[in-house]
């Protein structure tokens, strides 16, 4: 039976480089995924993008593709990357002029068109999933509408001769799916193939989560070596059959646990996992481990794809202020309640127009609050923290500004204030027909 | 015994929805789970905190509960003031629940 090796080479925009490298060269792979686009992220990229129409893709592209090129080239390892994010031709461009500049002027890069559905979701003003309200009510405030793309125009470009595919707004399994469609020339319409192949993307997907990144607990769940942390590669057989391992000798640990944690992150209906590609069912899933880091995960299926995808639409939401200080030794909880209490008073005697206000303690309450902390010991030191949302940038800066002046006008002993005030950028969901969402390839000539 | 005991967890997060897994470290203990990790424990845990609804989905074959809550992010993970906009340090404050002996189950 045909099998392919895919390495996940980055689990979001900021990830780390080198583990990147290490599967190139060590990891015996054909395929280097990077998964680069968290969800609000097109959403500033299009903000950039209107700034500059060169700009717009993922800023750490460059230093990702210089770093992993050469010995892709060198063994013929295709990358699929969504680092185009708001502008995948723009960085399919740039893609080519780094390969020019390492001597690799042959390589054939496609850019993937068509997710930026902003247009059709205008004309048809659909209506916001998570709160009432519609498209057109966002006004002026909207900024990008994104399609959810599957892997059909991934894999069309691979099986086209791509050597590298830059998506903007894909859903994130897609870009391991397209990798086996592509292999094994799987029909887009075998739902329980497509089912399992979406088990592996998504265990794939957030890189070191599924490795032992973000799982230790020492005493109860230890990992070796989270400083040198292995990503993951998937060995995937045609008929979807799925090993999940990693680089011998690197950092961290693949395990039944590790696996099955990454199997129901951020999950609903276990048996409704809604892609663009096949409504995968992850219910019946068995998940061995067969050798030390060598986990086998099989029994993933699924049914028909969704009618509709879902949009990611970027909107300005509000503005947010915040202020900090520290308060510590004897009393500093009493002292750190006293400053809420100040800061709550001048907020209100001050006028500051603000829709939604939060006074934390860290340490004591920021992170469950009150309930869960109620029967916790009093910590050594606590840290303020007042936060609101205000409708412009000038009320979110005296937010901060009355934390500040605790300093001379508060409780004894206060230090380190920070303050912030920022735009928020948020997003939303609309379902859109997929019909009207028209995917395409751009081959981009070097 | 702590919840932590017996199950290990990962806090994932859709919009102004969290999900919590609770995997068992031991399949024999999932019978323990499914009878004390009940939906309305996990609400009652959460008072405060989950201001929807909280669903459970279960998955025997892997020895594991997911719970679905709904407004719990602080309207959104992109708009949130919360300090942890993610809810990422959900699931070890559920790990903090009280389980009973096995002849507790109701």
């Amino acid at each position: 039976m045909r099998t392919i090796r895919i390495g996940s080479g980055a689990g979001y925009s900021g990830d780390r480089i080198e583990p990147a490298v290490e599967l190139a060269e060590k990891g015996d792979v054909q395929y280097l995924v990077f998964e680069c686009l968290g969800e609000r992220t097109v959403a500033l990229a299009q903000q950039a993008r209107m700034k500059n129409p060169d700009g717009g893709y993922d800023p750490l592209l460059e230093e990702r593709i210089r770093a992993v090129l050469p010995t892709c080239a060198a063994r013929g390892i295709k990358i699929v990357t969504n680092m185009g994010a708001a502008n995948p031709v723009a960085a399919a461009h740039k893609t080519a002029e780094i390969a020019s500049s390492l001597g690799l002027p042959s390589l054939k890069i496609a850019a993937i068109i068509g997710d930026d559905v902003l247009d059709a979701c205008k004309e048809r003003d659909l209506p916001i999933m998570e709160f009432d309200g519609t498209i057109k009510q966002l006004g002026n405030r909207l900024l990008s509408a994104n399609a959810y793309l599957g892997a059909e125009p991934i894999a069309e470009a691979l099986t086209g001769g791509a050597d590298i595919v830059i998506t903007g707004r894909a859903s994130d399994p897609a870009l391991f799916l397209a990798t086996m469609i592509h292999a094994f020339d799987w029909a887009i319409d075998d739902w329980n193939l497509l089912g399992q192949g979406t088990v592996a993307g998504h265990l794939l997907e957030c890189a070191g989560q599924v490795t032992g990144g973000y799982f230790a607990d020492p005493g109860y769940k230890d990992v070796p070596d989270l400083a040198r942390l292995g990503f993951p590669i998937g060995e995937v057989g045609e008929d979807g059959s799925l090993v999940v391992t990693k680089v011998a000798g690197s950092g961290g640990a693949v395990t039944a646990q590790t696996c099955k944690e990454q199997l129901l992150y951020e999950v609903h209906d276990p048996t409704r996992y809604l892609q663009p590609d096949v409504t995968a069912d992850f219910s019946k899933v068995r998940v061995e481990e067969i050798a030390r880091d060598r986990v086998r995960v099989g029994g993933g299926c699924g049914t028909e794809r969704p009618a509709t995808l879902k949009v990611s639409v970027g909107y300005v939401d509000s503005y947010i202020g915040e202020g900090q200080i520290s308060y510590a030794g004897p009393g500093s909880l009493a002292r750190g309640r006293l400053a809420l209490e100040i800061v709550r008073e001048r907020l209100k005697l001050t006028g500051v127009a603000a829709s939604e206000l939060r006074f934390d303690l860290i340490g004591v309450d920021a992170l469950h609050g009150a309930n869960l902390a109620a029967r916790a010991s009093e910590p050594y030191e606590v840290r303020v923290r007042v936060a609101g949302r205000t409708e412009n940038l000038r009320e979110a800066v005296r937010i901060g500004n009355e934390v500040e002046t605790l300093y001379t006008n508060g409780p004894a002993a206060g230090g380190g204030v920070f303050k912030s005030a920022r735009d928020v950028v948020a997003v939303a969901s609309v379902l859109l027909p997929r019909e009207l969402a028209r995917p395409q390839v751009r081959f981009v000539g070097v | 015994m702590k919840l932590r005991e017996i199950a290990h967890s990962r806090t994932g997060d859709k919009g102004n929805t969290s999900n919590i897994s609770v995997i068992a470290y031991d399949e024999t203990h999932y019978a323990l789970l499914l009878a004390q990790v009940t939906s309305a424990r996990v609400k009652a845990h959460f008072a405060g905190v989950v201001e929807g609804e909280v669903v459970r989905y279960e998955l025997p074959n892997i020895a594991a509960l997911n719970f679905v809550m709904t407004q719990t992010l602080g309207g959104g993970v992109t708009r949130s003031l919360a300090l942890d906009a993610h809810g990422k340090s959900l699931s070890s404050a559920l790990l903090d629940l009280e389980i009973g002996p096995a002849s507790d189950n109701e």
